[in-house]
């Protein structure tokens, strides 16, 4: 009975070692890709998505491996929104993981015509130009419109009340300068493994960036 | 007026073309200067290694605290540690569940940049699993340590219920895997229960699953990692073969049954030399029977999973656009009126969306293949191996299902012995 036994268990230990060294090549096999693909990926475009152009180790890879390797990154990424692609559908609004989206509009004051009649501020056929409730399109009074000259006015996003709806990024874009624009907030931003907004973006909009260039709005880093 | 408009908007859309903008700049009399809008950068760079060297400590620690400590109060304090930075600070994101959809996306897809994060939160708590067995499981995952601290009432749940429930991981597994081969969404983000409540907001649906889970865990302990967790079937099959593992005694078992109860998890196995065993012939039998059905169930779980392949290529948003446009479907295509706009402005032509849904549909269906063929599989590997007799003298932990919790350790006598709480 006990000579049984311990034959039962050394056979097992044996399987077991055995299927250990097995699943220890798996991880080694994958880590070995790893380590590769960060070698071919390190000085490319990792963050463009084609990782091996312009790598110097490229002409190492392609000898044979290269369908076979696969880009990794050590940069850290984050999501943001293409304002070239965004058709301001409404979604980054409703469809962020937080209670009050990461995104919100951004103005880039030196694109701004400062116009009196903003497409951005006024509901079209709005009774008169006065920040009066009903004149905005602004669903929640988020733009601030302060006088400066004739006949010049100022606009300025209050981010704490901005949805990131882009009602106003919408209307500004098709009948005034475009200079506003829907961002996602960094200070804000879960950077979620998969992006709920960029799930359900119709426009294919979001992108994960280098965290060192954040933003993606044309002119909006110069401002800081 | 609406002809002024219309002009107004012609003239406008005209001006667009000549200059840059269509309100030039204006020159202001007075100084005026624009106010700076902020631009808050995202907020660590090196805060992504900073989790990698904390994972890596942690699970050693752990590991230490297991194996040679055999410390429940050590691990429990990891435990609370674990929770607040990869819980409630980092948010639970990354984590190493979901990081198999960042493995998994980056081996079907060559496009995709792998973050070494992901690859080191993947690889590192199934490396330690294949040395020191679930240590991940036991102090380090926030979902697990967010429900171990719920582990107040554990109840045993009959062995057969415990069986079955145990085939779902691999259902989620395969499912999640699917999904992310094909590019079409990472399920298990998306479906995690827990990461709301780090973040305190989501979707009502998945805050209340995470709600009702962590009440359940109350009585049944740990519901996710036992029956739903994707990432626990693999730490389960490193765990099977590993290096080291926990035991629950520090000597030799004296099968004094004073851990028996002490498991919250179902994972202690019990002596079994002393019971009779089944007669050789019928045992014999239902193995070979058992054995014969194997090929069954994986060929006839292969055909079912394919034939699943238009449910499943439907979560696809190139699929779902490209169905819609081709039947006409009206109320479809007015739910993605946003998606069939951007189609129409990109001047992609439609066959070429046919062909590219046709070819993700195609995948679906040889993935549909792999993943019905792996759950025949497990099914019938799960029947084979509650049919097969393995002898055991003393009590020792089901290195699969073992989450290295540590709560047997102080149940046992020897333990006692050892840590002079009781001479003799």
């Amino acid at each position: 009975m006990n000579g049984n036994a311990g034959k039962a268990q050394s056979r097992r230990d044996f399987i077991r070692s055995v299927m250990r060294a097995f699943c220890l090549a798996v991880l080694g096999i994958f880590s070995g890709a790893v380590l590769l693909g960060r070698r071919c990926s390190r000085s490319g475009g990792a963050a463009g998505g084609k990782a091996c152009s312009g790598c110097p180790e490229l002409g190492r890879c392609a000898s044979g491996y290269a369908a076979l390797v696969r880009p990794v990154s050590a940069r850290r990424t984050v999501w943001q929104l293409d304002p070239a692609k965004c058709i301001q559908c409404g979604r980054c609004a409703t469809n962020c993981v937080l209670e009050s989206s990461a995104v919100k509009c951004v103005h880039r004051f030196e694109m701004c015509g400062y116009c009196k009649l903003c497409f951005g501020f006024f509901q079209p056929g709005a009774s008169s130009l006065t920040s009066a409730a009903e004149n905005q399109l602004c669903p929640t009074g988020a733009i601030r419109r302060k006088f400066i000259e004739e006949p010049y006015y100022e606009y300025t996003i209050d981010e704490s009340l901005c949805i990131g709806c882009g009602k106003c990024v919408k209307t500004c874009g098709a009948f005034g300068n475009g200079s506003l624009v829907l961002q996602v907030r960094h200070d804000r931003c879960m950077n979620c493994n998969e992006c709920s907004i960029a799930r359900n973006c119709p426009a294919g909009a979001y992108s994960r960036v280098p965290s060192d260039q954040p933003y993606l709005a044309r002119q909006v880093s110069k401002t800081t | 007026m609406r002809i002024l408009a219309v002009i107004c908007f012609l003239v406008i859309s005209a001006m667009t073309v000549s200059g840059e903008n269509r309100f030039p700049k204006p020159q202001f009399e007075k100084g005026y200067s624009a106010p700076v809008t902020a631009m808050p950068g995202p907020r660590s760079m090196a805060m992504e290694s900073l989790d990698v060297v904390v994972l890596f400590c942690a699970l050693s620690l752990a590991a230490w605290l297991v194996l040679k400590k055999r410390s429940r109060r050590g691990i429990f304090l990891l435990t609370i540690f674990s929770l607040i930075y990869f819980g409630f600070w980092r948010k639970g994101c990354i984590c190493s569940i979901g990081a198999i959809q960042n493995v998994t996306l980056w081996l079907f897809d060559n496009q995709y940049v792998l973050p070494l994060s992901a690859a080191a939160f993947f690889i590192l708590p199934l490396v330690f699993a294949l040395l020191f067995g679930r240590v991940f499981c036991a102090a380090v995952c926030p979902l697990g340590t967010l429900q171990d601290a719920m582990v107040l009432f554990p109840v045993k749940l009959p062995l057969p219920v415990v069986q079955v429930l145990r085939v779902v991981p691999y259902v989620y597994l395969g499912l999640a895997v699917l999904f992310a081969a094909t590019g079409t969404a990472f399920f298990i983000c998306r479906l995690d229960p827990f990461v709301p409540l780090f973040r305190m907001s989501g979707e009502l649906p998945i805050l209340m699953t995470g709600v009702v889970l962590l009440l359940l865990g109350i009585f049944i302990a740990r519901p996710y990692c036992r029956f739903l967790c994707p990432f626990g079937v693999l730490l389960n099959w490193m765990s099977r073969f590993s290096k080291w593992h926990a035991t629950i005694t520090p000597d030799e078992c004296v099968k004094c049954r004073l851990c028996e109860k002490s498991c919250p998890f179902d994972a202690i196995l019990v002596p079994n030399v002393d019971q009779v065993p089944e007669p050789r012939a019928s045992g014999g039998r239902r193995l070979v029977l058992l054995l014969l059905l194997l090929p069954l169930l994986v060929v006839g779980g292969g055909w079912a999973g394919s034939r699943l392949y238009a449910v499943f290529a439907r979560e696809n948003a190139t699929v779902r656009l490209a169905e819609a446009l081709q039947k006409e479907n009206q109320v479809e295509l007015k739910e993605l009126a946003f998606e069939k706009e951007t189609f129409d402005g990109s001047g992609m032509k439609k066959e070429s969306l046919y062909r590219q849904a046709a070819a993700l549909r195609a995948g679906f269906r040889s993935g549909g293949w792999i993943f019905g063929g792996f759950l025949g599989m497990v099914l019938g590997c799960a029947m084979i191996g509650s049919s097969v007799r393995r002898t055991r003298e003393f009590y020792e932990p089901d290195r699969g299902a073992c989450l290295s919790c540590a709560r047997c350790f102080m149940s046992c006598p020897k333990e006692w012995q050892k840590n002079k709480i009781v001479t003799n």
